[in-house]
Parts: C-alpha cells; sequence; structure tokens
C-alpha cells in the first residue's frame, strides 16, 4: 500500500508540475512574444545555389531588412515585432530541403515558414506545408499542375504560372508576326532535357501546332552541355526564322555567345533561365535588344523602379527580371496579412487567398491561389528586360521584330 | 557539314584536354589523386574574372599570372599537406585513400572560401567572343586558344618528358618511386614538382575556360569529373594520352550531336569510355604492368 501511495504522489506531482510548465509555456508565448520566427530552408550550394542565389535568397534577406528596419513586424494591435530568422542550406538536394522544413516546422517551431526555391523542391515540401498547416507562398515554381495543387493543399499559392502559360503567349507572338509577313512560320527548337525544359517544351509542341506553326528542328540536350555549335548549325541550315531554346542560365549564356561567333541571325529569338538575369544585359549591351524570354517588367511602373534599385544597394546585386520581384511582393503580401490577421497561419492564409494587397507589382490579389497577373514573354528593349506578352496588359512594351543582326 | 562537325569537335575537345593535363601529371607522377583538381580551375576562372572585371586586366595577361600562382599554390598544398602523407604511406594503395580523403576536404575548403568570396551566383564575362574563319567554318577565337594552348602545353611538356634528363627523372618516379632514389632521383621533390606543375596547368586551363564558360562557385566538381574520365581513357600520368583522350571525347560529342541525337551526347562520352576501357583497361597509351 505505501508503495502504492508513493508512486500515487510522484505521478501527481508529476501531473501537476507538467501541467504547471506548458501553462507557463503559454503565458510566455502570449504575453512576452518578443520577437516573429521565419525559417526557410534555401540552395546556398550545388547546382541549384545559381538560381537561388539570384531570385529567391536576396529578396528574403531584403525584405527582412526592410521589416527590421521599419521597426519590426507589424501585428493587428499595432505592436511591432522585429523578425527572427532561421536559415538551412539544402545543399541543392531535395532529402535535405524536406528534412529542413519538417525541422523548421517541429522542432524550431517557427511562426512561418518561406518557401524553397525550384519548382521540384516546392513540390517536395508542399505536403509538409500542408500537414503542419503552413502557408506555402511558392513563387519560382512553374507548374500547369497548380490548379489541381491548390485543391490539395489548400494553403499553398502557386505565384509564376505554367508552362502552357508561357508556351501559349509565345506561339501567340509567332502566329502574329508569321501572319504579318515578318517571319516565316518555320521554329528550330532545342530544350533542356530537365524539369524545366521537359515542361515548356511539352507545353510549346501543341501550342506551336494549333497556332499553325511548323517545327522542323526539335532536339533536346543534356544538363551540361557546353558546346552548342552543331545545334546552331542545324538551326541555321534548317531555314526557321525562329530559334527557341528553353534552356538553363549556362546554356542560354553560352548560346548567345556562340551564336554570335557563328553568326546566326534569326529573326526570332527566344532562350530561357538567364535571359532575365542581369549579368545577361551587361555581358551583352546591344546586342541583348530584341532577345525575348520568360517574364519581364513594366518599365515605367516607379514602385518596381524603386525596389529595383533598393535590392541592387541592399543586397549588392540586381535582382532579375522574372522571379525576382514577384518573391518580394509575395513577401509583402505576407506581410499586410500578418499585420491583418496577426499569427494565426489559418487566418493569414485565408486572407492571403481572399485578399486584395499593395505590392510592388501593383494591387495584387491571388486568383484560387495563384498569381495570374503575369508576363508571360518578355524582350529586351533600350537595356531593360519589358514585359511584352500579354499585350492587353496595363505597362505593356510593343514587340519589336524582327531583331537586329549581333553587331560586332 | 563533316569539316564543321570535325573543327567544332576538335576545339571542344581541346577544352577537354587541356582540362585534364594537369590532373594526369598530378595522379600519374606525384600519384595523388586530387579531388580538388576542379575547385583549383574553378579559382583560377575566378582570378581571371576578377582581374578582367574590376581591375580590366585581359585574361591573356591574367593567365601569366593565374599560372605561376597555380604552380606556387600546387608547391604548397604537396608540401603542406601530400608529403606527410607520401611519408606515411606503406605502398601506393594507402597513399591513394589518404589523398583522395585529404583532397576531398580540400574540395570543401576552396569551395568554402569561393562561396564566402562570391556567392554562389553564375559568373560569366565575354572576352574574345569573335569568329576566327578556319576552312570556312567561325570557330570562336576563345575556344580556338583553348585548343592551341592544350597542343603547346601537350606537346611541350611531352618533348620535356622524354627528350631531358629532368623529364627522365619524373617518369622514373611515375614508374617506379621505390627504386627511383637508387640512381640519385630526388623522389620528393620529383614529384613536388609534378604536383606544382599540375596545379599551373589547371590555372591556366580555368583562365581560357573562364572566358566561354559560365561557372560558379560549385561548379569544380564537374571538371574534376570531365579530366577524371579523360586521364583514364588516355592512361594515366600520359600527357599523350590525356591529350588523344580527351580530343576524342570532343569529336564523338559533336558528330553524335551533329549526325545522330545532341540528347545522346552524354551516353556517347560514357559509351566510348566504356569501349576503351574494355579494349585497353589501362587505358589508350597506359601500360599494362602497372
Amino acid at each position: 500500500m505505501k508503495t502504492f501511495q508513493r508512486r500515487h504522489v510522484l505521478r501527481t506531482t508529476a501531473a501537476v508540475l507538467a501541467l504547471a510548465v506548458t501553462d507557463l509555456g503559454t503565458f510566455a508565448l502570449a504575453q512576452d512574444k518578443t520577437s516573429v520566427r521565419f525559417g526557410y530552408a534555401i540552395s546556398k550550394t550545388g547546382p541549384n545555389a545559381g538560381g537561388a542565389g539570384i531570385t529567391t535568397l536576396p529578396n528574403y534577406q531584403l525584405w527582412v531588412k526592410d521589416v527590421n528596419d521599419a521597426g519590426g513586424l507589424e501585428m493587428p494591435d499595432g505592436k511591432k515585432l522585429p523578425i527572427e530568422v532561421i536559415e538551412y542550406d539544402d545543399r541543392s538536394s531535395s532529402e535535405e530541403v524536406v528534412r529542413a522544413v519538417e525541422r523548421l516546422a517541429t522542432q524550431d517551431q517557427v511562426d512561418f515558414i518561406l518557401a524553397p526555391w525550384g519548382t521540384g523542391f516546392n513540390l517536395a515540401v508542399a505536403p509538409l506545408f500542408d500537414r503542419y498547416g503552413y502557408p506555402q507562398l511558392a513563387v519560382s515554381a512553374v507548374t500547369d499542375k497548380a490548379p489541381d495543387f491548390v485543391q490539395r493543399w489548400k494553403k499553398s499559392y502557386w505565384m509564376l504560372g505554367g508552362g502552357h502559360d508561357y508556351a501559349k503567349a509565345l506561339a501567340a507572338i509567332l502566329a502574329d508576326a508569321s501572319k504579318a509577313g515578318t517571319i516565316n512560320n518555320k521554329v528550330a527548337m532545342i530544350s533542356v532535357a530537365d524539369g524545366f525544359g521537359i515542361d515548356l517544351v511539352t507545353a510549346a509542341r501543341p501550342a506551336f501546332e494549333e497556332a499553325g506553326i511548323e517545327l522542323v528542328y526539335d532536339k533536346t540536350y543534356p544538363v551540361g552541355t557546353s558546346d552548342f555549335s552543331p545545334m546552331i548549325n542545324e538551326a541555321s541550315a534548317s531555314g526557321a526564322d525562329t530559334f527557341v531554346a528553353f534552356s538553363y542560365p549556362p546554356d542560354t549564356f553560352a548560346l548567345t555567345q556562340q551564336s554570335q561567333v557563328a553568326n546566326f541571325n534569326p529573326k526570332v529569338l527566344y532562350l530561357g533561365v538567364g535571359t532575365g538575369f542581369p549579368i545577361y544585359g551587361k555581358n551583352n549591351g546591344d546586342n541583348a535588344t530584341g532577345i525575348m524570354s520568360l517574364g519581364g517588367i513594366d518599365p515605367n511602373n516607379q514602385e518596381n523602379a524603386a525596389y529595383r534599385k533598393r535590392h541592387e544597394e541592399v543586397t549588392g546585386v540586381a535582382p532579375d527580371y522574372w522571379g525576382s520581384v514577384i518573391t518580394y511582393a509575395s513577401l509583402q503580401m505576407l506581410q499586410e496579412a500578418i499585420k491583418r490577421k496577426g499569427l494565426d497561419r489559418e487566418a493569414v492564409s485565408a486572407e492571403l487567398s481572399t485578399g486584395t494587397f499593395q505590392t510592388v507589382l501593383g494591387e495584387t490579389k491571388l486568383e484560387e491561389n495563384q498569381l495570374r497577373k503575369l508576363w508571360w514573354t518578355g524582350q529586351w528593349q533600350n537595356g531593360q528586360f519589358v514585359g511584352v506578352a500579354p499585350s492587353d496588359r496595363d505597362g505593356a512594351s510593343k514587340i519589336v521584330l524582327p531583331r537586329q543582326a549581333w553587331t560586332k | 557539314m563533316l569539316v564543321t562537325a570535325l573543327l567544332s569537335g576538335l576545339v571542344l575537345g581541346g577544352t577537354y584536354a587541356l582540362v585534364a593535363m594537369g590532373l594526369t601529371l598530378q595522379y600519374g607522377i606525384a600519384r595523388i589523386m586530387n579531388l580538388a583538381y576542379g575547385e583549383m580551375i574553378i579559382s583560377a576562372a575566378f582570378l581571371a574574372y576578377v582581374l578582367y572585371a574590376d581591375a580590366g586586366i585581359n585574361p591573356v595577361v591574367g593567365l601569366l599570372i593565374a599560372a605561376p600562382a597555380g604552380f606556387l599554390l600546387g608547391y604548397v598544398v604537396y608540401g603542406v599537406m601530400m608529403r606527410p602523407l607520401v611519408a606515411r604511406a606503406k605502398d601506393k594503395a594507402s597513399l591513394e585513400i589518404d589523398s583522395i580523403l585529404a583532397t576531398f576536404g580540400l574540395l570543401f575548403v576552396i569551395q568554402g572560401v569561393l562561396l564566402v568570396i562570391f556567392g554562389a551566383n553564375f559568373t560569366s564575362y565575354n572576352y574574345l567572343n569573335v569568329a576566327v574563319d578556319v576552312f570556312g567554318t567561325n570557330i570562336a577565337a576563345n575556344r580556338l586558344l583553348a585548343l592551341v594552348m592544350a597542343l603547346v602545353l601537350g606537346g611541350g611538356l611531352y618533348m620535356l618528358l622524354t627528350r631531358t634528363l629532368w623529364g627522365t627523372a619524373l617518369r622514373a618516379v611515375a614508374v617506379a618511386p621505390a627504386s627511383a632514389p637508387l640512381v640519385g632521383i630526388n623522389v620528393d621533390k620529383a614529384a613536388r614538382m609534378a604536383f606544382a606543375l599540375g596545379g599551373a596547368l589547371a590555372a591556366a586551363g580555368g583562365v581560357v575556360i573562364s572566358m566561354y564558360q559560365t561557372f560558379t562557385a560549385t561548379s569544380g566538381v564537374v571538371f574534376t569529373m570531365k579530366a577524371l574520365i579523360v586521364v583514364i581513357m588516355g592512361g594515366v600520368g600520359n600527357i599523350l594520352g590525356a591529350l588523344s583522350a580527351g580530343l576524342i571525347l570532343g569529336l564523338v560529342e559533336t558528330f553524335v550531336a551533329t549526325y545522330i541525337d545532341p540528347g545522346l551526347t552524354l551516353a556517347a562520352t560514357y559509351g566510348i569510355f566504356l569501349a576503351i576501357l574494355l579494349w585497353r583497361p589501362a587505358g589508350l597509351f597506359g601500360r599494362a604492368s602497372r
């Protein structure tokens, strides 16, 4: 009997103590919350670091600095809390990004998690964001499946469109130019045999066919290809006025250089990721003029211009002309939603879905958890990469075709 | 078309050969399997970029700075890191394992330093990106420079190794490191010289490649892999082997891309690698006894 009693006492004490501790815990959380914790896993090393280091990471850093310089993140009661950041390097490995996000949710117990870079990585972590109830603002993810994903993961937001959007916009431009007699209806197309290239090329083939455009050369090449002269020579001999490459940044740079050497002058030159990088304009100067790609900006949008200037001043690098500004806008949306609803992730997510926000993009509103007001095609004009399609959108620049020949 | 493919292939192969020659010296003569080799190439590429973009020094002059710097780096790395390993190694195999582990660590040290200084962004600049007309085909001058350098350096080193006493001593160390001291060869000095020369070649390759290829702080491993394939295909330690294996790879890739499908270049690279190793397990110019 005695032992039983002692055990009983011990058990009760333990229970009371535990209760007291948890109570103290919640008390401390509610009253003394001195900062808001944001966490993210990003590719700081490995093959994805180049892309993440341009589009995503500088914007996360810029935004945190902007918010903290302004006194912190504003809560509904007007109180401002500084942002505390927990950052993990996913080393460009999808296992690592999943592990890091899980850790942020369970061990670090951050208030919000920012999305990783890349389509594949955002898909890899989407179930985790969903399970732990975090809103996921996936910016650097291009996917046609977004309408399905928002059904499956209610708190996921997809902000860069899908391959079909970009392919259809390009097909429409080519069909119009061909009808106007500016170019013939033949296209030579190459694509990288990896995520981005496969997505875009599978969308482009039917889109071109529908628009009455003939594909006279259609090849894929492996990641890491450095010499494109065989493909350029074939494309040049194919008689096509249009050359399209759904390429990765190193390929985009190499294609530009090697087309100049081969004196390959298609009337329409459309290249993939990397065309919208500031270094592309810097390296190619006037020769960039007329080259098209995905994305773009409205050159007359003052807020965007101010953002670009501040981005360069604070982070030391210029933003790209595609996903950068959207990454920053997504953070502003989150900031505003928190200001309206506090740190309740359910309420913030609902606000993100339905609210209208003032961001560097202007007035921003999601449709079915997707950002649809985007530039599907852009073109280098006067040293800036400007949006040309959809041509009926406010701020669209007029497309200039054919592009000039390379100057040497 | 045939001439174009042939020339493009040779020029691409020139890059591969240039990258591989330093590794074959380091692995073949100094017996150090240097996994940080690609990082040495990338360091030189960044050096050339900084000199060109910030100081306005043209990369050809940058070559004259980078190559001696690469030599010095190789010399110091061998002296500080490799010599203790060589001294305590019981046999060839244990030295190989130790050096692989040590240079694997060095890889991350160099990569980390580059990441801290330059970040993870893509780096590229245009230099000598002008067309040179060779037999009616437009070839980029910077790539042609890589081929010419590969041929000149390869040929020069081959002559040095086969026609001079100094070169004979280096080869003796490569063939029989245990017996070389018996004829008065300072094995340590010879191995150190070979390793440093390998560093200089890596740096020279890095500078030339930076003129036309986009690189990041973490892309060194790609070069190590490519160089390793070329070195093993050509026969470890053989300069002419590296040169011919590099050119063969370039030609195969270009011909496959031109006449079959660009998507098969990678498969063709490994296919020819496999075929050559089945035919000659020690590589094209390798000695079976080693």
